[in-house]
């Protein structure tokens, strides 16, 4: 099954890489990972979709082991929270001006857009949940794709909810309020 | 006032309380050596990054400090990555410090340059590459305190030559400011209570004492903990010594070449405490039928660590002398008088096999060796070992009482460890007795570095168990590859010859009845010293609980016929 995961991470050089080795090393298969910048200019955001064969028992190791990176201050297993998920794609369809009114009335029941027109082919970009834009790629096969790119999942928990945090001594807590629980006196 | 990075850093190093350091320069960490003459910290040149690695880690492993050892860029830094391996493995504290090709030159192939961050990321605790000199202040400050603190381990830093020349304004940072690096002291309270519940019910508990206990210093906890709830304690590998091997409650090494009685007490336990240790493949066995009736608590610091080989009942996440402290007052005193005599009944019948019984037969056995060194030192002697079977029969016949005496390399199973390991010991205690003991094999990986003992006037005793095999593969191969033989005949060079090259102080023992005198003689004599014991080729380590079996099928020993 597939879980997502928030990590909140310092914004600096090579974090990226030490997230995706560590997947690696542990031997996990990363479906998708998006990182982008946050409010905070220090802070980058990470939404990790993982395929965990072993449930809960292997988020609980996804998120400890993702705390061992000194760069990580905080993860969320967001899998079952309420929460917004969006994925965004460009496709690319090889069609000309006698289909593109096809493509055209596809888009608006997806509420997707075409972003380019060219003589022999459309770009169309789609945002939603995944099975949404399964659902779209699906429909648009047929009229021949030639090019598709995804960003891969981005999530958010609904209202004042975090997701959920396992891993013992860190659980449950912000890193402002973990202090208390560390022993900072190097 | 401005200083250069190189300066920086050994104002830093010197401010972390960094007496010595185990290196070897090259073209890209000269500032750093050039600097370094004006700082009151001993350089010990080794003969490969390799040894210093090693080196820095038997310093941190015998003082309780952190090890720092450097090396110049590219294969400088790659020598060091079996040293990186061996600490991050075991947990060691150390801190490597690698010269950097220019920050303007990174990425374009540049001479001696390796992408060293990247090679030793899965390898360290945290690595950083350093590219301005006004970094290293706070890098260095960072590093020590993530090397000893939570979980110890190594952190790399790779500094670029530019960094190590610039001038800059050095401020020592008050504080560090690591977000993300947060490692808590205290469990909760109401784990602790689910914890003193399953003390409570337990018949047959089992205390699994590993390295954490050493790393937290918590063996008076330990001991108050044991004694409180007469609970027997057995040990990993890297956990010996921390709770004295001659008292009642110790059950000495449990796994693959554990006691038998401390192997069949845990299966049959009803509850198992695990201190600061993490149910690695040589202590378990198969996991099928690990333990299978036992409660399992684990005090653990790492929380990746928890339920990653066994599921526990209860975790008890935090540094295991503050949550042993905590939890001591809310436990009950209790007797466990009938456990204890199970396990005796199974102790007595192992020792009747044992091979210290038998009598001299003209041949050298290792585990007889071991027991004639544990003697004449009074057990009291710091002791390093390479792998293989000469380290499994330490471990089962240096029967240790105190602490951080015992350096092996236990999760990266690193032959050559030994000697070098030895000799940093040799720096964090120069008063004690240190005797490094190696297999034929181990010891030809890191021989060179005989002469940084002779050049440091290291007084350490060197045991070479040779048995002309790399003998714990030959086991194997005869345990479990009907006895075909490959590649484990092993040519060894005159290992006396050799020493007296070095001009180290050298012998040769081939019968038992000089074993005492000879050892006597390294004991009396000043600096390094070799002995070869010329052992019996082709004994095994016993018991043996093959590698996937479960842990109360053991080989044992044959009856002497």
């Amino acid at each position: 099954m597939n879980y997502t995961f928030i990590a909140l991470v310092e914004n600096r050089p090579g974090v990226l890489n030490r997230v995706a080795s560590l997947f690696r090393r542990r031997n996990f298969n990363i479906e998708s990972l998006a990182v982008g910048r946050t409010e905070d200019p220090e802070v980058s955001r990470m939404t990790v979709v993982v395929d965990c064969p072993n449930g809960d028992m292997d988020a609980h190791k996804i998120e400890a082991n993702l705390y061992k990176l000194v760069n990580v201050i905080d993860v969320q297993d967001v899998t079952r929270q309420p929460s917004v998920t969006r994925d965004l794609a460009l496709i690319k369809v090889k069609v000309g001006p006698e289909k593109r009114a096809e493509v055209n009335g596809l888009a608006d029941i997806f509420r997707a857009r075409i972003v380019d027109v060219a003589t022999d082919s459309v770009i169309v970009e789609i945002t939603g949940t995944e099975d949404k834009i399964e659902g779209m790629i699906e429909l648009l096969r047929p009229l021949g794709i030639v090019e598709m790119v995804r960003t891969g999942q981005v999530a958010m928990t609904r209202g004042v909810n975090d997701g959920v945090r396992r891993v013992p001594g860190v659980n449950g807590h912000r890193f402002e309020d973990v202090s208390e629980l560390a022993e900072m006196t190097p | 006032m401005k200083k250069t990075g190189a300066e920086i850093l050994w104002e830093c190093l010197v401010r972390e309380g960094v007496e010595v350091v185990f290196g070897y320069p090259g073209g890209a960490n000269m500032p750093i050596y050039d600097a370094m003459l004006s700082y009151p910290v001993h350089h010990v040149l080794v003969r490969h990054e390799q040894g210093g690695a090693h080196m820095a880690d038997g310093y941190a492993r015998a003082s309780g400090k952190v090890g720092v050892s450097m090396g110049t860029s590219g294969p400088g830094a790659t020598n060091l990555v079996t040293g990186i391996a061996t600490a991050m493995m075991d947990s060691v504290p150390v801190v490597f410090i690698t010269g950097q090709v220019a920050a303007h030159l990174i990425g374009g192939d540049a001479f001696q340059e390796v992408d060293v961050t990247g090679i030793t990321l899965p390898i360290t605790k945290h690595n950083y590459l350093v590219t301005r000199a006004d970094e290293i202040a706070e890098v260095v400050r960072e590093a020590f305190y993530i090397a000893r603190s939570g979980r110890p381990g190594p952190v790399l830093i790779d500094i670029c030559k530019n960094a190590q020349v610039e001038q800059t304004e050095f401020i020592y940072p008050e504080e560090v400011k690591l977000p993300g690096y947060q490692p808590v002291s205290h469990a909760p309270k109401d784990s602790l209570d689910e914890a003193v519940k399953l003390i409570e019910k337990a018949q047959r508990p089992i205390i699994l004492c590993g390295h954490g206990v050493l790393m937290s210093k918590a063996e008076e906890a330990l001991m108050q903990f044991a004694v409180k709830t007469q609970t027997p304690v057995a040990s990993t590998l890297l956990g010996l010594g921390a709770f004295p091997a001659s008292h009642e409650l110790s059950l000495g090494m449990m796994g693959m070449h554990g006691e038998v009685h401390t192997n069949l007490a845990i299966q049959n336990s009803d509850l198992i405490l695990a201190f600061g240790m993490r149910f690695d493949d040589r202590v378990t066995g198969t996991l099928k039928t690990y333990a299978p009736r036992a409660k399992k608590i684990h005090i653990e610091i790492d929380p990746s660590e928890v339920h990653k080989n066994v599921a526990v009942d209860v975790p008890l996440v935090g540094d295991l002398k503050t949550v042993l402290s905590d939890l001591i007052p809310l436990v009950d005193e209790y007797d466990h008088e009938e456990w204890k005599k199970e396990i005796n009944a199974w102790k007595t019948e192992a020792d009747s096999r044992s091979i210290m019984n038998w009598e001299d037969d003209g041949k050298l056995y290792v585990a007889h060796l071991i027991g004639d060194i544990w003697k004449a030192t009074g057990g009291g002697a710091i002791v390093t070992t390479d792998v293989g079977q000469h380290q499994m029969w330490t471990a089962q016949y240096y029967q240790l009482d105190k602490p951080n005496r015992w350096l092996t390399s236990g999760g990266a199973g690193t032959m050559g460890f030994g000697l070098p390991a030895a000799i940093g010991a040799w720096f964090a205690a120069k008063d004690q007795e240190i005797w490094a003991i190696a297999g034929d094999g181990g010891f030809q990986m890191t021989a060179a570095e005989l002469t940084t003992a002779v050049q440091e006037g290291a007084n350490v005793k060197v045991a070479i168990m040779n048995n002309s095999f790399l003998g714990m593969v030959r086991q194997w191969q005869e345990f479990f590859f009907e006895k075909r033989y490959s590649a484990v005949n092993m040519l060894a060079p005159d290992f006396v010859k050799l020493a007296d090259a070095h001009g180290v102080p050298a012998r040769r023992v081939t019968k038992r009845e000089e074993v005492d005198e000879a050892i006597e003689w390294a004991r009396k004599t000043k600096g390094p010293v070799v002995l070869e014991f010329r052992v019996e080729m082709e004994d095994a380590v016993y018991p043996m609980v093959p590698a996937g079996a479960a842990l109360d099928q053991m080989i044992q020993r044959p009856a002497k016929v």
